[in-house]
């Protein structure tokens, strides 16, 4: 009998049942007895002194318990929210204190917190709260904070300056656009988005004094290193004493990945108070206090010569990182960004500059993609416009430059080493299901008719599998990024799997079961996948960057491999052979060329019922594992959009969404296809709808609400055409390389690419970001852009 | 978020609304489905002492005919529109209008009563209410009094209702022989509330050169409005391309509208051409079939 094999299978989701039939466990669903709630005070104001803060009416609040500013918590040794990335030796690295101390810096900055007993009576009694502030110049923009006499954010960053970064050759760059026979030149603004997870942050602080324990229950994707950074470096507490516990998590999309001031809080007050302290997001405090993603304002010239090859590529970006460094800021607009400039093409010299910059607004972090999108819209946007520029079609331009599979490992001049690639492959085949040609015909005779339709094409790359601690340390990670995990085979032969990464949404208590289920040849029901739990499992350092898989899942397959030797040796005992007599197959060992064999489940049993066992081995089936890895993995793929533009209005239209990508080696094709879809529905959302925008002279989140900032919903959306291509990754052992990100990293610029091929022809070659029907209006009538709503 | 404590009272009838409406004065609510209410509330920008609750009113929950004219409770919801036969038989620019608003939850508790009397400048029904030339019954404590459509909504959230007064009932008529109507809406891509929405209404004589004409627009200022000068250049033309052009020349003035995060004045300015060009075409046509 052949074994059910799960590798490659859409295996129906198992987590799926709990929660759409409303039994997932989030954090704002845990109630502990004597729990109490918090309400933190906000600031009103983008930038301002705190003169004085006036508490006593708030604490005679009936039912509030303790009232708590941020000179309560510098007082009581609280530390400040510690960076994980270092930029180069000179960054500045302001403390970021959960409560702000001195001064607020963007709207929203948290200033007091008040601890009631019921969640009604905190948020009364936050309105007796009064601050005296002293309002100060704000600035919200990055460009403008960098000029002379700008407010200062920090006076530890003079110039608002947080870091320089460069990577690459400058000279080289300059020579080869100087001699250049075409350049194509952008400037643009990748604008500020705003992640949105369905599920608002929330925070509970569960002290016990008996045991001098604290455990914090967080909607994290990353619950270990909330508790390394908690104890080690905030509240000072040693790193045995403290749980963090990440249970169910709605969705992250990056904005989860990082220590928040509200974990302090109510970590904190509960030591404080004695009893646990409980704090949810309500959505209007997501919009301002969730790292927000992306806001670069770039300038980019791409060099070609005269057979249309790249010849260069000079970037200079100024990134806007918010108020306060969160965790992965410094790293996003730099490491995971420039060292992407290359793209899918033999780009000869790149030089990148990137200036990260504090302004009055948000902190802003890794967004679903972090970096890369930004580093894939300057590749795909000039590629694209200098195909219209020099009158090539955009597919020929793309195969000119194209890294040749036979070219891997391909080294970049931007560090990145390619493992593999077909990068033609793909694209070929995304216009092969597309029709190309016919499309292209359809687009001509539409524009005969009036009706403006485009075709947009984006052909990405993205590093994933996050990382190599070595290379990690050497580009200033101040962590490993490997993973780890253990397997726990009970006497029963049922297994739990411990994994350090999180599932936020992706399906891992799937995905990971089936590679357990696969390897060890037992019924998937017989996996359970444990994490978020720092009590469980043994370490870890979280879900993003698209890791799962790639790191998590080879640390998965490496204890599954120390599984299977233990094993083999236990079933060598029992059947009186030499391990190399046995083969594993189908959960069993069989003596090679007999109907001899031992099952799974019996080995088990005898694993834990030593009665019958070899002597030198320890009873028990439990391995760990830790897989660093030996290269980030480098999933690519080509997408193509077609869009119809309304002469009239200006309103766009996504017809059609193709999308080809090859992830490497696929456990369950329906949840790699579900990442797409997200992935695309998110980087169409930044393209068309999604903004955050701030006032500039008040700097208020005038996008605070849904009511103005626009999600993309299922009827902006087309039904996306998805197909694969599979190049196993050669250097992990399940030859897989990330799926969580790719469709947000290829949307934006695809879809941006087929509005101005619809327009190009009315004198349009670049359009800010989202092309509300406004902008696009406005365009197409020669006006300036920047006069629109946006 | 939390809202601000309250009380809460239900009232049976309209009388029993009205007395706790005299009582309690500027500090009370009346509350109907809640759509535009409680989200308020939710953000303490309207932080009522107490609420009362029309909910239970039944006479003010059905959609009857009567005298040539469709009559709606206030308490109607926007599903009940968009699903009634009567309404779809007599005057479907109404249900083809509701089904337009916010999503099926919204549609299933908001009300026509709480919509109009709300005056969002970016509600959907202003529009149509304006082109059908709809009656709206206000009753207070002196009785009840009608108010039409055009003197209704006054500004931003601000109608002809007094204080003491709830809306009851609103009348629209059947659609006449050789009449068609028409609701454009541009979504605002965040909100779906409309940027600009436009209502027409297009009665033909018998040579098919209009005999009346009424243009409602809502979304594009403080308050819905009438597009006067453009209906009065239509009556006794034909609805054709040139006409149009002609008649639409100064159909609004980017003076008079909003510019906010969605739409500049001047982009509104331009949508309600669009729209209400588009409109009045479809309208036409309908007038013919
Ligand atoms: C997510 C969402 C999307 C929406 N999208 C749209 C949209 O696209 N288009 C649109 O037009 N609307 C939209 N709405 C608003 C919706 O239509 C509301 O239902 C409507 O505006 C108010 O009706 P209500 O019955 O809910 O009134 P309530 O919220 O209960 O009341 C609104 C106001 O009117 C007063 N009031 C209520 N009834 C009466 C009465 N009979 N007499 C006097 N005063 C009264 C109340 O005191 C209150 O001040 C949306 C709402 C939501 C929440």
């Amino acid at each position: 009998m052949e074994a059910r094999s799960y590798i490659g299978v859409p295996v129906r989701r198992v987590e799926d049942r709990r929660f759409v039939t409303g039994q997932g466990r989030y954090t704002d669903d845990i109630v502990l007895p004597g729990m109490l709630y918090a309400w933190i005070v906000r600031s009103p104001h983008a930038h301002a002194r705190i003169r004085a803060i006036h508490t006593e009416k708030a604490r005679q609040h009936p039912g509030v318990v303790a009232v708590f500013t941020g000179k309560d918590m510098l007082d009581d040794g609280v530390g400040s929210l510690p960076t994980g990335w270092q930029i180069g030796s000179d960054m500045k690295e302001p403390p970021h204190y959960a409560l702000a101390v001195d001064k607020v810096r963007y709207v929203g900055d948290g200033v007091a917190v008040v601890i009631a007993e019921t969640k009604a009576a905190a948020r009364d009694a936050a309105d007796l709260v009064e601050v005296d502030y002293e309002e100060l110049p704000a600035v919200v923009d990055a460009a403008e904070a960098l000029k002379e006499g700008a407010p200062l954010v920090h006076d530890e960053a003079p110039g608002n300056l947080c870091y320089v970064w460069e990577l690459g050759d400058r000279e080289a760059t300059d020579r080869a656009l100087a001699t250049a026979h075409h350049i194509t030149k952008l400037e643009f603004v990748n604008q500020r988005l705003i992640p949105n997870a369905i599920e608002p942050r929330s925070a509970i602080g569960h002290y016990d004094p008996g045991r001098d324990e604290l455990t914090l229950y967080t909607s994290s994707q990353n619950p270990h290193l909330i508790r390394l950074l908690l104890s080690a470096f905030v509240l000072k507490v040693p790193e045995h004493k403290v749980r963090v516990i990440s249970p169910d998590v709605g969705g992250g999309f990056g904005s989860k990945i990082f220590h928040y001031p509200e974990e302090v809080i109510c970590a904190w007050s509960s030591r404080k108070l004695g009893r646990p302290v409980k704090w949810t997001a309500a959505r209007s405090e997501s919009f301002m206090s969730d790292a927000h993603g992306r806001d670069h304002i770039t300038t980019a010239e791409m060099g070609f010569d005269r057979d249309g090859r790249i010849v260069g590529l000079r970037v200079r970006t100024i990134a806007n990182l918010g108020a306060y460094l969160s965790t992965f800021a410094p790293g996003v607009p730099t490491w995971l960004y420039g060292t992407l400039l290359a793209g899918q093409y033999k780009t000869p010299h790149i030089h990148v500059e990137v200036k990260g910059v504090f302004t009055n607004t948000t902190p802003v972090d890794a967004y679903r993609g972090a970096g890369r999108p930004e580093a894939t819209y300057v590749v795909e946007r000039l590629v694209d416009l200098a195909a219209h520029e020099m009158g090539i079609d955009p597919a020929e331009l793309r195969r000119r430059n194209f890294i040749q599979p036979d070219e891997f490992p391909y080294q970049t001049p931007v560090v990145l080493q390619y493992d593999s690639g077909n990068y033609e492959g793909a694209l070929n085949k995304v216009l092969e299901m597309a029709d190309y040609e016919k499309l292209r015909a359809e687009q001509k005779r539409a524009r005969e008719e009036g009706r403006l339709i485009g075709i947009g094409l984006s052909c990405y790359i993205e590093a994933c599998g996050l990382a190599p601690s070595k290379v990690a340390g050497a580009i200033g990670v101040r962590a490993g990024l490997y993973e780890s995990a253990a397997i726990r085979v009970m006497p029963t032969g049922k297994v739990q799997v411990f994994t350090g990464t999180h599932s936020h949404g992706q399906g891992h208590e799937t995905t990971f079961a089936q590679i357990v289920a696969h390897e060890l040849g037992i019924p998937l029901e017989d996996v359970e996948v444990v994490h978020g739990d720092t009590a469980e499992i043994p370490f870890g350092m979280g879900t993003y960057g698209s890791r799962s898989l790639a790191t998590g899942g080879s640390a998965i397959y490496r204890a599954l491999e120390k599984i299977k030797a233990k094993a083999r040796k236990i079933a060598a005992h029992k059947l009186e052979v030499a391990e190399e007599d046995l083969e594993f197959r189908n959960g069993q060992f069989i003596v090679k060329g007999t109907d001899r064999a031992i099952g799974f489940g019996d080995i088990a049993l005898t694993a834990y019922v030593p009665h019958d066992y070899p002597d030198d081995l320890e009873p028990g089936l439990e391995e760990n594992a830790f897989y660093d890895p030996a290269n980030f993995t480098f999933p690519f793929g080509a997408h193509l959009s077609v869009v119809e533009v309304d002469p009239d209005t200006g309103k766009v239209k996504l017809l059609r969404y193709l999308a080809v990508d090859d992830v490497g080696r696929i456990i369950n094709p329906m949840i790699v296809e579900g990442q797409i879809h997200g992935g695309v529905a998110q980087g169409v959302g930044q393209a068309l709808l999604e903004g955050a925008v701030y006032d500039r002279s008040s700097g208020q989140l005038l996008t605070g609400s849904f009511l103005d900032y626009a999600l993309p919903r299922a009827d902006d959306l087309p039904s996306f055409e998805v197909g694969h291509q599979e190049t196993p990754c050669p250097h992990n052992p399940l030859g897989a390389k990330g799926a969580g990100e790719a469709g947000t990293i290829a949307a934006t610029a695809c879809v941006v690419n087929a509005v101005i091929d619809a327009l190009y022809h009315l004198g349009v070659r670049d359009l800010p970001m989202p092309l509300t029907p406004e902008r696009v209006w406005r365009a197409m009538r020669g006006l300036p852009t920047d006069g629109a709503a946006s | 978020m939390i809202p601000q404590t309250f009380a809460y009272k239900k009232a049976h009838t309209i009388d029993e609304a009205l007395a706790l409406l005299r009582a309690h004065g500027d500090d009370a609510k009346l509350l109907a489905g809640g759509h535009s209410l409680i989200p308020l509330m939710k953000l303490r920008l309207s932080t009522p002492e107490l609420l009362i609750d029309i909910g239970g009113i039944r006479e003010l929950t059905e959609i009857r005919e009567q005298d040539g004219r469709i009559e709606l409770g206030a308490l109607v919801t926007h599903r009940m529109i968009e699903f009634s036969t009567l309404l779809k038989q007599k005057c479907p620019v109404l249900p083809e209008a509701a089904a337009l608003i916010g999503d099926p939850q919204v549609r299933n508790k908001g009300t026509i009563g709480g919509s109009l009397a709300h005056a969002d400048p970016a509600a959907d029904y202003p529009a149509v209410m304006l082109a059908l030339d709809a009656e709206i019954e206000a009753t207070g404590p002196d009785g009840s009094r009608t108010i039409a459509a055009r003197e209704f909504f006054q500004g931003l959230f601000t109608t002809a209702l007094r204080p003491d007064e709830m809306l009851t009932r609103v009348r629209v008529p059947a659609m006449p022989p050789r009449s068609g109507a028409a609701y454009l809406k541009f979504p605002n891509p965040a909100s779906r509330y409309a940027v600009v929405g436009v209502a027409a209404f297009v009665k033909l004589a018998p040579d098919d050169t209009c005999a009346e004409v009424r243009i409602g627009i809502t979304g594009a200022a403080p308050a819905a409005f009438r597009a006067t000068r453009a209906e009065e250049q239509l009556v006794g033309r034909a609805i054709d391309d040139r006409t149009l052009t002609a008649a639409l020349e100064d159909l609004v003035d980017p003076d008079d509208l909003l510019s906010d995060l969605a739409a500049t004045a001047e982009y509104r300015a331009h949508l309600c051409h669009v729209l209400t060009r588009r409109a009045l075409r479809q309208a036409a046509e309908r007038a013919h079939s």
